[in-house]
């Protein structure tokens, strides 16, 4: 067995029955990557069950995939050729468990499609392909297996080639090969096939050999997500993952959101003495910086001129593996990179049924058309509830992928097709980094109907330096030259003449004598300097309670509460 | 990055992963190669710390030599370590003799699932690999437990683009395996190329050795003159014979590590 220092990750996929164990398992043997334990007891199994030596039972470890003769859940195995390592992941090719074939795809840079050359193209050989396009795996090779029962006919073969070429086309992936196999008898497994007179490509480990990994990200611009910071001794050490590029002591780094700027003082390592000053992409590392700012989990750190984007909605392309159809309006939990948001459904675009490509219009707006059931794909609008750091999945993957949990479970995937402007569920005031969330703009009102106070959200909108604010609404009038201050996001905004003049960080903020509001429009009792200090210094020690909120805020001063209908604020 | 590289990089993100996602956590060590490994890889990700306690299931019936090199290192590397035997079962005679895998249940599966309902963990890190037999290959890397410690493995959720699984209801708990994607020939190419110590039953002695370790009278020796970590490599490199040959619990039964798993076994 040959030291590999390089391994390819690639995924078998295809339709159920069409051999993808089978393939696999013919491999490992062909290629001696076996113990001779394993091999014995495939073979007990077999006197057991009384079937004959199936090779696919070196990867069906469980009973009930034995037994019923079908792969239920993933695994991986490491391989070597002549030429260099693999891991293989064998996928499940049932419709039922797709979000497992998809736990391994993810994994893979390159991909095995298995086709049945007696049932040709089916279900899942074409939404295996569609996932697999979707993923991001471009590199791609189509087996067909099974040629012992079609007596090896070259018309068969070919026939299922020109049908998965045209339909690999429509979903913009190109094969590498298209080769056939019959894994049960080792046919053109290793060696060539003299029951194949008509072919003249490769062999399944030729092919396999072709095939090329990844490109190492390390020339991409520097993405590294923050996973933790340590404070396990008199270091203060950020800890993460360089997703891409690169980073070396003394780089200026820039941190999203907020755009901080900071030095790399060193990277950390154990059980050292020697510290590296420069480390690349897929390293996980752990940095000191200049300046101790509160860095928190979720947080990206990049170059200034290359930094990804901020923002509170975005457009994606959304696969779903849940029983309960994805819903709009409803709050999932959203997990990038290493950052965490509750997340809503704005719109769905289109849904599609990834094997026959069918396309549904749903209209856009909430709860119209077909709703997205478990293995569709769609493609929706996504916002979020605080601000998220991404971008384009084409542009960076690792930071342009996410998961969507419902409750406990994991529900779907996606990826990021594109950052949408606009401020998502709140209004907001935005420059650059800084995005300050304000509900200025909201409502209040007695309700007739529920006899109670209730508050109606307007459409999120993004206000940025020189947008005009609206100043008066059914339950406010705001003066033309105010400021605000957000305690929440460490912002301020100065309105001049019904302006948006400047966003600034809080810490940068002056008072300067003029109208102070929060960010819901309530007013500050602040009236020098002075009390501004001693305000901040109050609502900077941490979520304030009742007293605190009325010693300095006024409701009534731009505010009144209207006693209306629920029909009124429509 | 090289193959090496790349699975150090991969099991000390799960191990911040869990240390920074999950409660009250704990390391399940077992003295081998590949406890001894998973300790150096959370020294690398925590900058030589060990945030969480080890914890030893000793069935009294461990080689003894494992016991005192158990001891030692701890004592020497000032680690925290839980040990928890289940002595109720073995006040009632519990033993090999009684059915390998009854005493399996008993010493190891009931004595872990104990652990860890006392010290309310919500993590566990465990060492195993998906080379070593059918159903640690199909394991998720963060893989949950419910209230009964059984495993839903049949129906595992999706786990995508490392995002793990880190939410769950309150008395289930994870199994975290930062090693599952190693292989044997990995361990011990990451031992020589760290340098990291291991206890000299590995190596051989009178023409023999251990190649896994476990209880004395279910754990076999094997024919064999590395007596180094390279001499160790060079032979693993042409062998054709499983890691765990020599474990007497894997061959009771076809799916008897299956079974043994859905349980709680580690």
């Amino acid at each position: 067995m040959a030291c590999a220092q390089e391994m390819l990750q690639l995924v078998v996929a295809g339709h159920v029955d069409h051999g993808k164990s089978t393939v696999i398992g013919r491999l490992f043997c062909d290629t001696n990557s076996l113990p001779q334990g394993s091999i014995d007891r495939v073979r007990r199994i077999a006197g057991e069950t009384g079937k004959g030596f199936e090779p696919a039972y070196l990867l069906d470890a469980f009973e009930e995939e034995q037994k019923q003769g079908i792969t239920i859940d993933i695994t991986k195995r490491q391989f070597h050729t002549a030429k260099r390592g693999y891991i293989i992941i064998d996928a499940p090719g049932h419709k039922e468990f797709l979000k497992n074939m998809i736990s391994g795809a993810t994994g893979a840079e390159a991909a095995f499609l298995v086709i049945d050359a007696g049932r040709g193209v089916e279900e899942q050989s074409r939404r295996h392909a569609s996932m697999l396009a979707l993923l991001g795996i471009r590199q791609m090779a189509v087996i067909v297996n099974k040629m012992d029962i079609v007596d090896y006919s070259q018309e068969v073969f070919q026939n299922i080639r020109m049908e998965m070429e045209a339909f690999l086309a429509s979903r913009n992936i190109y094969a590498q090969a298209f080769i056939p196999v019959s894994a049960l008898l080792g046919e053109n497994i290793i060696s060539p096939s003299d029951k194949l007179p008509w072919y003249d490509g490769g062999t399944l480990v030729e092919a396999l050999d072709g095939l090329s990994g990844k490109n190492s990200p390390d020339n991409a611009p520097l993405r590294f997500p923050v996973q933790d910071v340590y404070k396990f001794d008199q270091r203060r050490i950020i800890a993460g993952r360089i997703e891409s590029g690169r980073i070396a002591v003394g780089d200026t780094i820039h941190i999203s959101p907020g755009g901080k700027h900071t030095t790399v003082l060193s990277l950390e390592a154990w059980p050292g003495p020697e510290k590296p000053w420069e480390a690349f992409a897929g390293e996980c590392v752990g940095i000191t910086v200049s300046d101790e700012f509160f860095n928190k989990r979720g947080e990206i750190i990049s170059k200034a001129d290359s930094p990804p984007q901020v923002t509170f909605a975005f457009r994606a392309s959304i696969f779903w593996m849940h029983k309960t159809p994805l819903q709009t309006g409803k709050t999932y939990r959203l997990k990038l990179a290493t950052q965490t948001v509750e997340a809503e459904i704005g719109a769905i675009f289109r849904v599609m049924d990834a094997s026959t490509l069918t396309t549904h219009a749903t209209g856009g707006a909430l709860g119209q058309g077909r709703e997205v059931r478990l293995n569709d794909v769609a493609e929706a609008r996504i916002i979020v509830k605080e601000p998220v750091v991404l971008d384009a999945f084409a542009a960076s993957e690792a930071t342009g992928r996410f998961i969507l949990q419902d409750g406990y479970d994991v529900a779907g995937g996606g990826i990021v097709i594109e950052r949408e402007a606009g401020a998502g569920l709140f209004s907001c005031f935005a420059r650059g980094d800084i995005y300050a969330r304000c509900e200025l703009f909201e409502e209040y009102y007695y309700s007739v109907e529920d006899q109670m106070v209730n508050r109606h959200r307007p459409q999120g909108t993004a206000y940025n330096i020189g947008d005009k604010i609206p100043l008066e609404g059914k339950s406010f009038a705001y003066p033309e030259f105010f400021d605000i201050v957000m305690f929440q996001d460490g912002a301020a905004v100065k309105i001049r003449a019904g302006e948006v003049a400047e966003i600034l960080p809080l810490a940068d903020y002056r008072y300067e004598g003029l109208p102070l509001l929060n960010d819901r429009g309530f007013a500050l009792m602040v009236r020098s300097r002075a009390e501004w200090q001693r305000c901040l210094a109050d609502f900077s020690a941490g979520p304030p309670d009742a007293e605190l909120t009325a010693k300095w805020m006024n409701f009534t001063t731009y505010r009144s509460i209207p006693i209306a209908g629920n029909d009124w604020v429509i | 990055m090289n193959h090496l590289e790349r699975l150090e990089a991969q099991s000390v993100y799960i191990l911040r992963e869990a240390y920074k996602l999950l409660g009250k956590l704990g390391m399940l060590w077992s003295i081998g190669k590949d406890s001894t490994v998973m300790l150096w890889l959370a020294k690398k990700a925590f900058y030589g710390h060990c945030p969480f306690p080890l914890i030893h299931v000793d069935t009294t019936f461990k080689i003894p030599q494992m016991i005192v090199y158990r001891d030692k290192l701890a004592w020497e590397l000032g680690l925290e370590l839980i040990v928890h035997t289940n002595r109720t079962a073995l006040d009632q005679g519990m033993g090999p003799e009684k059915g390998r895998l009854a005493c399996c249940k008993a010493l190891k599966t009931d004595a872990l699932n104990r652990v860890v309902k006392d010290h309310a963990f919500d993590g566990l890190i465990v060492g195993v690999r998906r080379d070593e037999e059918g159903s640690r290959s199909k394991e998720r890397v963060f893989s949950e437990r419910n209230a009964e410690d059984k495993w839903d493995y049949a129906n595992q959720p999706p786990e995508l683009w490392d995002q793990f699984k880190t939410d769950f209801p309150k008395g289930h708990h994870i199994r975290v395996h930062p090693l599952l994607q190693w292989n044997e020939l990995d361990i011990w190419r990451y031992i020589e190329r760290e340098n990291i110590p291991v206890i000299d039953l590995y190596f051989s002695q009178g023409g023999r050795r251990y190649r896994s370790l476990g209880c004395a009278p279910c754990t076999g020796q094997i024919a064999s003159s590395a007596a180094t970590v390279r001499e160790i490599i060079t032979e693993l490199e042409y062998t054709s014979v499983s890691e765990r040959a020599g474990r007497a619990q894997d061959q009771e039964d076809a799916y008897a590590m299956q079974k043994l798993r859905k349980e709680g076994y580690m």
